[in-house]
């Protein structure tokens, strides 16, 4: 991390009762893209709306680009956002959208209408600038709010769950053009969502949040294959979590005898569906048999309880009520309490 | 931006310093003194003002930020504190409260009242108050959104609240200014009041009794009645329905006592009803009109209307899928209707009776016309004041009594049916086919309607020939414009345009009075209905709870509350143009305030969120975004609270003047004095202006479809 663009405070949130933010502390690096996943009431839109100063924090300090921002309104902070809902205005056009922005900050109207069509050519919207945004589809109107956001060269671009309006085909596409937006314009960016596999694909760095509380921090790599605890396991990807106890550097459970490294006594191993490898014949008996298309997905019940087991589609399929064995090795899991 | 909110703290300690240095504090006129002026000429409880002044001036230039500094705040808090204790303190023939007269010995000869000194000088120590706690975190910060609540919250009390209270009191203190409770309880427990004699046929019911009695009844009939049109045009394939709709249109344009005016020229001893009767089956003309059936025949006709749109809309509300499935289930159109129709309907007959129920102990302009002797408590309250003896504590206790009796309803109304609403309608696209009344039910509501239309188009066309005709009480029918002539008379000579017309003082003032407050009207409505929908703040339920509350006060308590409160200082301005304006935007404001809330509740909110991360304000948020999106709702509001202040008579009749009377005002005396057709053509043609406000609304509303539709798709799903 070369330079703090973002900071969160020891940052509490809380209305009236309830408490949607319960103390968060965090460094977001200058040029970095981060996600805040978690379900929904996790409080990760809450901190997203604290760092735009939608809201305002009950305790701790939000700093931008080195500066306490806790007490300013959104109007007094340089950051951009791209809504849900994108929120075009629609009563003037695409031009007067981008502009808007650096005329409200007294930047005069010419200028800024040059800098908008800039902008809207390099997010390729060149000659859509007269039109108004309901002219426009879905895609382009989502441009259109990004070229909106980064038109003031913001400190921070803020994404609230951008892909929700967006076609369940396009998604994949649209995602890519942010990412290599934000690459293009070494923007630092904060991105909202609730979809695992969108954040996972997008992000430098993901905050996993539960309860107004940050679960972890990490790599998308990081996450999916060292989850810090179960829930992290559970809601990232899918995952087997068996439940044993570790005695001289060795996890035992009914069936299960694995070495992994930690304290002895009770623990949880998390191991991905997809890590564990079946061969026919044997103590455990394949429940279920779905084919999806791209891969093959077993329910095996196993001494330790059913197991979620994800094979490719090319190998030899198996059927339910199939006797099979299951094979783990210790690089397979990993130890999540 | 530290630098910005270094000017903006210097605007407002600026205009302070105006106010305290260089503006006329008292009003009047008599002397242009400031008050550092007063205060060093021998007021001198006005100096701590001026220091205050000077003091935040100070700070505002010394330290980096006075809004977070303490001393800002303290300065600020005291300053407001003192400007209200001081002014409400020591009156016109000195102290009021004993202990200021202890302190200041020269107060003993009094003030008068705030001038324009001592206005702005208010106005900027709220500006400053708002300052101070916007850097707290008040409306996460938005200095815009602080001022307003803040400002529309000092009004609200200064102009709703304090007045009632001021009245409350009045009800419990005497002549000498002591708390004197044996009085109101004489007054309260009076016989006059409370008296059933009617019922038991021992005499005449008290006023209270009768107020009840015409409320439950007018209601009752109204809602009834509005039912059946509401069932006729939502439920059936009769023929009449657009007429129907204008009919419902016209209580909103018609002055309150119209219809009355009316029913008397129909119905009266001499009325062209009554001589036909007489002459055809020689029944002996009475006066029977006058009292309960007069009242209460002109009040359904008024209201039915309103109840009519009320159920409508909830009939609108029900889900066809819900009568289908009934039917399905192999009920008949009567069970179908009974079982299903009618409770899905019942909460909003309940509130369509609430509504009239309030509409008919508020109406004043109906029992003054057609009561003769039956009094309720609105006409009451108008004697007690304007009467042979001014009696304001016995206005005051029928006030309470009356504004009991309407907030109560007001409060069943929001609370009790607030929950009990059936919506069924569900934003999915229900392709369910309504289903018709059952013959029974719709021949009995064309049975009540029926003589409802030819009532209302026989009062009308009254309306329309009576004011163009010799004299349309005694059936003289020679047309002539001498009625139009005697009120809107002017001749244009060697000095202009002279009016002579005894009208022509009202209509310019009501033009005048209509056009400052339906802006005004707009402006506070649609701010305020911006803080509720958008804003969140300490005390929120408070302030929405306290605008809609100005809802339920009947216009005659306002008139009789401003009397009590603003003929003395430090807020003495009965009898001008100003009590007019500020009567009315208080008055209309939950009109302004529902039409915003409803359109606001249309758009989506992350708009003006974009607005503000690109920079903008409270203030230019509102300009830039909401108001041209809610163009349609601002013009609604801008015409009703024009309208209304064209027609309303209650609460003005207090508060005119002989130098700024009002049509209405002016049109009730006529009718006191039996001028009818005089009173009917100045009607007529205040109702041809609104007609033309109306239409212009129409015109400018169609014209702004597109920016509403085009808001719509903001929140949806877009096009793809």
């Amino acid at each position: 991390m070369t330079q703090t663009a973002i900071e969160f405070r020891s940052v509490v949130k809380r209305y009236g009762d309830a408490t949607a933010v319960a103390g968060i502390d965090l460094a977001i690096g200058k040029g970095e893209l981060v996600t805040f996943l978690g379900p929904s009431g996790c409080g990760k839109t809450t901190s997203l709306r604290l760092i735009a100063g939608l809201e305002l924090p009950t305790e701790g300090q939000v700093f931008i680009a080195g500066r306490d921002v806790s007490r300013d309104p959104a109007s007094a902070r340089n950051v951009g956002m791209v809504f849900q809902s994108y929120a075009l205005f629609p009563h003037i056009s695409v031009l007067e959208n981008v502009a808007y922005g650096p005329v409200i900050r007294g930047t005069p109207k010419a200028e800024a209408q040059a800098r908008a069509r800039e902008i809207l050519e390099q997010v390729g919207l060149a000659g859509l600038e007269s039109r108004l945004p309901a002219e426009l589809s879905g895609g382009q109107q989502q441009r259109v709010a990004v070229a909106r956001a980064i038109v003031q060269q913001p400190d921070v671009i803020l994404f609230d769950e951008p892909l929700s309006n967006v076609d369940a085909k396009l998604r994949r596409k649209v995602r890519e053009e942010i990412r290599s937006l934000q690459r293009r314009f070494g923007l630092t960016a904060v991105y909202v969502t609730h979809d695992q596999e969108e954040a996972l694909a997008v992000s430098d760095r993901i905050v996993v949040m539960d309860k107004g509380r940050i679960a972890q921090v990490g790599t998308p790599t990081d996450l999916y294959e060292h989850p810090a605890n179960p829930f992290i396991a559970d809601f990232i990807g899918d995952a087997n979590l068996i439940r044993g106890t570790v005695a001289q550097g060795r996890f035992t459970a009914p069936g299960m005898a694995l070495p992994v490294s930690g304290p002895d006594g009770p623990a949880t191993l998390s191991i991905r569906p997809e890590r564990i490898t079946l061969t026919p014949g044997g103590p455990d008996r394949v429940v279920s048999a779905t084919y999806l298309g791209s891969r093959m997905e077993y329910t095996v019940a196993a001494q330790v309880g059913e197991m979620l087991v994800s094979r490719p589609i090319f190998e030899p399929r198996l059927k339910a009520g199939q006797d099979v064995s299951l094979h783990i090795t210790d690089t397979d899991v990993s130890r999540v309490a | 931006m530290q630098a910005l909110q270094g000017r903006i703290g210097l605007f407002w300690s600026g205009l302070l310093m105006a106010a305290v240095l260089a503006l006329p504090w008292y009003k009047g006129g008599a002397t242009l003194a400031s008050a550092l002026s007063e205060g060093v000429a021998g007021r001198v409880w006005l100096l701590p003002l001026v220091g205050a002044a000077l003091a935040l001036a100070l700070l505002s230039v010394a330290t980096r930020d006075w809004r977070v500094h303490p001393a800002g705040a303290a300065l600020v808090g005291a300053g407001l504190g003192w400007l209200l204790l001081q002014g409400f303190g020591i009156g016109l023939r000195g102290p009021v409260l004993p202990g200021l007269g202890l302190l200041f010995p020269t107060a003993q000869s009094g003030q008068p009242g705030f001038g324009w000194g001592a206005w702005v000088a208010g106005i900027a120590l709220i500006g400053a108050l708002a300052e101070v706690l916007a850097a707290r975190g008040f409306c996460r910060g938005e200095r815009f959104a602080a001022f307003s609540i803040i400002g529309i919250v000092a009004a609200l009390s200064l102009f709703v609240f304090f007045p009632i209270l001021k009245l409350m009191s009045a009800a419990f203190v005497g002549p000498d200014g002591t708390l004197a409770l044996a009085p109101f309880l004489n007054r309260i427990t009076a016989s006059d009041l409370w008296s059933v004699g009617c019922l038991t046929g021992a005499g005449r019911c008290g006023v209270v009794i009768n107020s009840l009695v015409l409320g439950i009844l007018s209601a009752a009939l109204a809602t009834a009645l509005g039912l059946a049109l509401a069932l006729l045009v939502a439920r059936t394939d009769f023929r009449m329905k657009r007429l129907l709709r204008a009919i419902s249109i016209l209580p909103i344009i018609t002055p309150p006592f119209v219809v009355g005016v009316a029913i008397i020229v129909l119905f009266g001893r001499t009325g062209i009803v009554t001589v036909e009767v007489a002459e055809w089956f020689g029944i002996r003309p009475t006066r029977w009109i006058y009292g309960l059936p007069g009242i209460l025949l002109a009040q359904v006709l008024a209201f039915a209307p309103v109840t009519f749109l009320v159920l409508l809309s909830a009939l609108e509300a029900i889900n066809p899928t819900l009568e289908e499935a009934s039917t399905t289930l192999g009920a008949k159109p009567v069970t179908t209707f009974r079982t299903v129709t009618w409770p899905l309907l019942r909460p909003a007959l309940a509130a369509a009776f609430l509504l009239a129920f309030i509409e008919s102990l508020a109406d004043f302009g109906n029992p003054i016309v057609l009561g003769g002797s039956y009094d309720v408590l609105s006409t009451k309250i108008f004697f007690a004041v304007v009467g042979a003896q001014y009696d304001l504590g016995q206005a005051a206790t029928l006030s309470v009594l009356l504004l009991t009796l309407t907030v109560a309803a007001f409060w069943v109304q929001t609370r009790w049916l607030g929950r009990a609403s059936y919506v069924t309608v569900t934003g999915k696209s229900d392709a369910g086919l309504v289903a018709p009344v059952p013959p029974l039910i719709k021949w009995a509501a064309v049975a009540a309607v029926v003589p409802f239309v030819v009532f209302t188009v026989g009062i009308y066309a009254i309306v329309l020939i009576g004011g163009f005709v010799k004299d349309i009480g005694r059936m003289e029918m020679a047309p002539t414009f001498g009625h139009l002539w005697t009120a809107f008379s002017f001749e244009i000579n060697a000095n202009g345009l002279q009016l002579f017309g005894s009208a022509w003082n009202s209509m310019i003032t009501t033009l005048w009075v209509s056009a400052l407050s339906a802006p005004l009207t707009m402006a506070v409505g649609i701010l305020t209905a911006w803080l509720i929908a958008r804003q969140d703040f300490t005390g929120k339920r408070a302030f929405e709870f306290g605008t809609l509350l100005s809802f339920a006060i009947p216009g005659t308590v306002v008139g009789v509350s401003y009397i009590a409160a603003f003929n003395v200082p430090p807020i003495d301005i009965t009898g001008t143009m100003a009590i007019l304006v500020i009567c009315f935007v208080f008055r209309n404001l939950p009109v302004g305030m529902r039409a915003g809330i409803a359109a606001l509740a249309q758009i989506d909110r992350s708009m003006e969120e974009a607005s503000q991360t690109m920079g903008a304000g409270g203030g230019r948020v509102l300009r830039d975004v909401v108001l041209p999106l809610i163009r349609p709702a601002i013009f609604t509001a801008l015409v009703y609270s024009f309208v209304t202040a064209m027609t309303a008579v209650s609460a003005v009749i207090f508060l005119v003047s002989a130098r700024h009377n009002m049509a209405t005002a002016y049109i009730m005396g006529r009718v006191e004095n039996g001028e009818y057709a005089l009173a009917i053509a100045y009607s007529t043609v205040l109702m041809l202006v609104m007609v033309a406000c109306v239409a212009a609304m129409n015109w400018a509303v169609g014209k702004r479809r597109l920016g509403r539709r085009t808001g719509v798709t903001g929140t949806a799903q877009p096009a793809e």
